[in-house]
């Protein structure tokens, strides 16, 4: 069976893969490109641990085939920090506690990067309204709700 | 998984010629968001996925000269809500479009999709019909046109012909005094599937309710136009007597199952509810409220 060639960016990086017509984005992320930060949690999209965006709109990677990578710009948690500098929300998760086992958080960090990047100032409500699609096993969403919210104030605070 | 074959065609008429001549063992990839989750789950073993949205067509949002919209079949939610006037003249087809799943399922999940889906319970296939959306659909032998409501036979089912493609929905111009709205219920405040969907398309001219048009999702084997409820509300003041009455042709029009979600009982009754609470909401829009 011929696999198929997919040229795409991840990251900002050009990047190749070779995937059968089935694969997921998630499988091949994961297996193939050794970007294991997204997280398979549920494989039907109810979970959120293995968001990402596609052309800068939040997406579940287990529900896109790879093949539709095709031209297409994908970014990962793994293209949040620059370099060793973290971003302002992953900074703000370890300080304020808002994970405990981590397997949601790269979705949660993702959606909510999302969210801030569309709307800088959002409610709580709009928050947990936005992440109800990241579910989380053992924190519980108020420390990430609230770490959302923290961050997004000190970015506002920051921009002016 | 055997011998699956991915196709990206960027015309419609490649689309057509793939999945006509794969005879019954393709399937369209639109948003993905149920397709995915039907091939994971073993229950649909396509032998072809032909994804449409390289083509122009399907995810066009096109605003016509006679004030109406054709939205693409493959525009997603999210993309459609950021169009700046579409959910001003349609707020209840996109809120029904937008209560699908989460913001990474709205961020692909598209109308025709959901509507070639045929799940009963889908949300935005009531709003589409309280809308009068006309779906435009493509096949081997030309195109068609047909109201939406016609497009569902049944549970994951469609009126489509072998090798027919949804291409787009038309919305007509709207009077002034117009707007629509969705409501359903669900057990939980997100997330989850309808119980009990409720479209309302609504004109009001001052007090009095001009035209109507009333849908119901989840309570039959497929999405309802409830042409009595409409028929209950047009020429009243949506007075008390007129919303009873309407409400009570929503009931009686229900032919529900009884699931872990809801009894048939449960049903039926809050179809009346939800007719009572959509149409105070469409009114309030179409007064400008």
């Amino acid at each position: 069976m011929a696999k198929l060639h997919v040229t795409t960016t991840i990251n900002g990086e050009p990047t190749e893969f070779l995937c059968e017509p089935h694969h997921t984005m998630l499988d091949v992320l994961r297996d193939n490109l050794g970007l294991t930060g997204s997280k398979e949690g549920c494989g039907s999209g109810d979970c959120g641990a293995c968001s990402i965006t596609l052309d800068d709109r939040l997406v579940c990677s287990c529900l896109m085939l790879a093949a539709e990578a095709e031209g297409h710009e994908i970014k990962t948690i793994e293209g949040m920090a620059e370099g060793d500098k973290l971003h302002p929300l992953q900074q703000k998760f370890l300080e304020m506690a808002a994970l405990q086992c981590g397997i949601c958080t790269p979705g949660v960090l993702v959606a909510a990067d999302a969210l801030l990047k569309k709307n800088p100032n959002p409610s709580e409500t709009e928050v947990r309204y936005w992440l109800a699609g990241n579910l989380c096993r053992c924190t519980g969403y108020d420390k990430i709700v609230r770490a959302v919210l923290e961050t997004a104030a000190e970015m506002r605070g920051a921009a002016e | 998984m055997t011998e699956i074959q991915y196709v990206a065609p960027s015309t419609l008429d490649e689309a057509i010629g793939a999945y006509a001549a794969a005879s019954g063992a393709a399937r369209i990839l639109a948003g993905g968001t149920d397709l995915l989750v039907q091939m994971r789950s073993g229950m649909v073993k396509p032998g072809l996925i032909v994804d449409i949205k390289k083509i122009d067509e399907l995810n066009a949002i096109e605003e016509l000269p006679d004030g109406g919209f054709r939205i693409g079949a493959a525009v997603s939610g999210a993309v459609l809500e950021e169009h700046p006037k579409f959910g001003k003249v349609w707020p209840g087809v996109l809120e029904g479009l937008n209560l699908i799943g989460s913001t990474q399922v709205q961020g692909r999940a598209s109308a025709g999709g959901n509507l070639c889906n045929g799940s009963p319970a889908a949300d935005s296939v009531p709003a589409l019909v309280a809308a009068g959306a006309i779906a435009t659909v493509k096949g081997p032998n030309g195109t068609r046109e047909l109201p939406v409501e016609k497009v569902p036979a049944g549970p994951g089912k469609t009126t489509l012909a072998p090798g027919e493609i949804l291409v787009s929905f038309t919305f007509p111009a709207r009077p002034k005094g117009s707007s629509d709205a969705y409501l359903r219920m669900i057990p939980r405040t997100e997330m989850d599937i309808a119980v009990v969907g409720c479209g309302v398309s609504l004109t009001m001219d001052g007090d009095t309710c001009t035209a109507a048009r009333v849908s119901l999702g989840a309570v039959a084997p497929t999405v309802l136009l409830v042409e009595d409820a409409a028929k209950a509300l047009i020429g009243s003041k949506l007075d008390d007597a007129a919303l009873e009455k309407a409400a009570a042709a929503c009931s009686a029009a229900c032919n529900p199952i009884n699931d872990k979600r809801g009894t048939i009982a449960y049903r039926t009754k809050v179809a009346g509810v939800l007719l009572k609470r959509t149409t105070a909401i469409a009114a309030d829009r179409a007064k400008g409220g």
